[in-house]
């Protein structure tokens, strides 16, 4: 098991023919992923990558049964391509792009919600390096080699950050059931605490790393829920202990982001609820080898 | 990071919003203090406003608002703001340069009151601040008296609705006349927001004057950089003097960057992995100089772009780049880095630690170059390496100018 993804995801590709669609499409199927067409309007008909393209998404999904895409759509039209894919029924949609207007963002969330809990498409992204199971599928742009294939989740805010536990992981010989990338943009589809409840109900998965920035409340929410609901032991780390507060105008900001938007109070609220908290960010192997070696004495 | 933003003056806020039905104080904006005196003239009116427009708030408190009697007063108002440095709670210790003055009509007032909308992250939608208590202490009275905040959060499939901003407007004690006026207010402000991709408005304070009329007295607005593709207009509202001139410089290639006081350059792909880097720094005993984010397909000209940035800081001592390749491919990021030295005159120790897609083939062509670099394997290797390399670093060469 893995969760979002694994060897039988049927996988669409929205905005499959351009470069950055065509590029991270090899890759995604040199490593395994079942990738089963692509849609680009104008272009349906053809075929690219010895694969079918279609106009629009439902097309897509009566002719293949897709039930995941990723999109690799420029931010003007991205937040389009999303809605399109959620009203075609697609279940799980991963957006890479960097860059949408926040306010499209808000709408898509909106959007989303139009349709009801078991029919309701889960995003992931964007701005993020997308979802990798390793061994089974890739929806991302992720290296794909540093990955190893094992029980922990990894669920993080940034990209480069979660390559970096993971190589660090598959140094000390532990492997990655799914590996998810939320994003760093403001309003994100999916935040950690939807990803953390999927790992706790896998049973491949043994423990989480969980990675956040500074900025935001999620961390601090996922935090709670993990002390009230998880089993599984789950290793954090908040980077941005040095990073500049952000230089903002007037005062509405300063007046709903309460406290706890560090990197340090972030890191105190996760050591409060029973995280253990990784020393440093080249401690994100180490720490989580200690954790699973007294999870798991042998 | 706190999201790309583009800020605005007061002037240009007032102008907007007046598009959507804010009413505000007759106003206009002078370069000079000759112009400051015939926009003084040309308003009309008994008392004026010369007010500093900088890209902050706080300015009262900072003395970049004088409230003046005369043509005369009006015209040493003016020529003591422009030209000056205000140093207000928001601009940080280095201040910000007043470039243009705002000339407005003052208007007598009863109250003042707090308007404020901002896109919040938490709930993922507009929200909207309001107390009858307007002013500068807003942020203590938020900690304090949070009773005395009303907050309604906007619906966007929908947008905001009359009844509440009807709430609001009875909340804050308002009569009758003042209450259709305000909603009107809230309402234009609303759509301004939307239809303009703001990110914040504020009106501090928005003012009850004798005969019930509901006026804007200041105004700012920031907006959300990853929307001005489609809003020209406020792209060209952009004012460089007020901004960061390595920020600006920075955004030109496509690079973010925010500079700090330490002493370290960084040049890494990925804010999370800049942000870990600079940690890093911090815990092997070092201080980071700067937070830049190559981003994603890091060509050879982006890299020397960044070296180019870095360098410009003349505190930075040492170079850390720490790439993780995804999309990037080490070996071109090693190209880049390669030829960055051959070009630049890099007068400081390098550091580099490559990882990722083709890390082998980067680090053997950094071998090969000849170049005195500084190879790491790892996160906390590169880190100490730099501090290190900070300690015994020579003294760094007049800038070429």
């Amino acid at each position: 098991m893995s969760i979002l993804i694994d060897e039988n995801s049927r996988i669409l590709v929205q905005g499959f023919t351009g470069d950055k669609g065509t590029f991270h499409a090899k890759e995604m199927i040199a490593c395994g992923t079942k990738v089963v067409g692509g849609v680009t309007p104008g272009k349906g008909g053809s075929t690219h990558l010895g694969l079918p393209v279609f106009n629009t998404v439902k097309e897509a999904v009566r002719a293949t049964d897709a039930t995941a895409s990723i999109t690799f759509v420029a931010p003007p039209y991205c937040a389009d391509a999303i809605m399109e894919a959620a009203d075609a029924g697609i279940q799980l949609v991963c957006s890479i792009t960097d860059g949408i207007p926040a306010q499209d963002m808000m709408r898509v969330k909106r959007y989303l919600l139009r349709y009801q809990r078991g029919r309701r498409t889960l995003m992931v992204g964007p701005n993020c390096a997308g979802i990798i199971s390793p061994g089974k599928a890739m929806l991302g742009i992720m290296p794909s080699n540093i990955y190893m294939r094992g029980a922990v989740g990894i669920v993080s805010r940034s990209g480069t950050l979660g390559y970096e536990a993971a190589a660090q992981m598959k140094d000390l010989g532990i492997g990655v059931s799914t590996s998810v990338g939320i994003g760093g943009d403001p309003i994100n589809g999916s935040s950690f605490l939807d990803h953390l409840i999927l790992f706790e109900q896998d049973p491949e998965t043994q423990a989480v790393m969980m990675i956040g920035e500074i900025g935001g409340p999620q961390e601090a929410e996922a935090a709670a829920w993990i002390k009230d609901n998880m089993t599984k032991p789950v290793v954090g780390y908040v980077a941005g202990l040095t990073a500049p507060k952000g230089r903002r105008m007037g005062h509405a900001g300063a007046i709903i982001s309460a406290t706890g938007d560090s990197a340090a109070e972030k890191s105190e609220i996760m050591k409060s609820y029973g995280l253990t908290v990784a020393p440093s960010p080249s401690e994100l192997g180490a720490t989580m080898a200690k954790v699973l070696g007294a999870a798991r004495p042998h | 990071m706190e999201e790309a933003k583009l800020d605005i003056h007061e002037y240009q806020a007032k102008e907007i919003l007046a598009n959507f039905g804010v009413a505000t104080p007759k106003g206009a904006v002078a370069y000079s203090p000759e112009q400051a005196v015939y926009c003084a003239t040309e308003l009309g009116g008994w008392h004026w406003a010369v007010k500093a427009q900088i890209h902050s708030g706080g300015r009262g408190k900072a003395g970049g608002v004088k409230l003046c009697k005369t043509y005369n007063e009006v015209r040493a108002a003016a020529t003591e703001l422009l030209g000056a440095t205000l140093v207000t709670n928001q601009t940080g210790p280095e201040g910000k340069v007043v470039q243009r003055v705002y000339i407005e009509v003052a208007e007598p007032f009863d109250r003042e009151i707090y308007l404020g909308f901002v896109l919040d992250r938490k709930v993922e939608r507009v929200r909207i601040i309001a107390s009858r208590f307007g002013g500068m202490e807003i942020e203590e009275i938020a900690k304090d008296h949070p009773e005395e905040i009303l907050q309604v959060v906007v619906e966007p499939a929908v947008g905001l609705q009359a009844f509440e901003a009807r709430e609001i407007a009875f909340g804050l004690g308002l009569n009758l006349k003042q209450v259709s006026r305000a909603v009107a207010t809230m309402l234009g402000c609303y759509r301004a927001f939307r239809d303009l991709d703001a990110t914040m408005v504020e009106i501090n304070p928005l003012v009850l004057t004798p005969d019930d009329r509901v006026l804007a007295l200041d105004a700012k607005m920031s907006f959300d950089d990853n929307a001005l593709f489609r809003r020209g207009n406020i792209a060209d509202m952009r004012d460089h003097s007020q901004e960061d001139p390595r920020e600006v410089q920075a955004a030109e290639h496509n690079l973010n960057y925010v500079g700090l006081d330490g002493d370290i350059g960084c040049i890494v792909n990925g804010a999370g992995l800049a942000m870990a880097t600079m940690d890093m720094i911090k815990y092997a005993g070092g201080n980071p100089a700067n937070f830049l984010d190559v981003g994603g397909g890091a060509s050879p000209e982006r890299v020397a772009a960044a070296f180019r940035l870095v360098l410009s800081d003349r505190n930075v001592k040492a170079i850390l780049v720490n790439v993780f390749a995804g999309i990037n491919r080490c070996d071109w990021v090693a190209e880049g880095v390669v030829r960055a030295c051959r070009e630049i005159d890099v007068d400081v120790p390098l550091v580099v630690r490559l990882a990722g897609t083709n890390f082998e083939a980067g680090r053997e062509i950094i071998a090969k170059s000849g170049l005195p670099i500084i190879s790491a394997d790892t996160l906390a290797e590169a880190a100490s390496a730099a501090v290190a390399a900070v300690a015994t670093a020579p003294k760094r060469r007049a800038a070429a100018t």
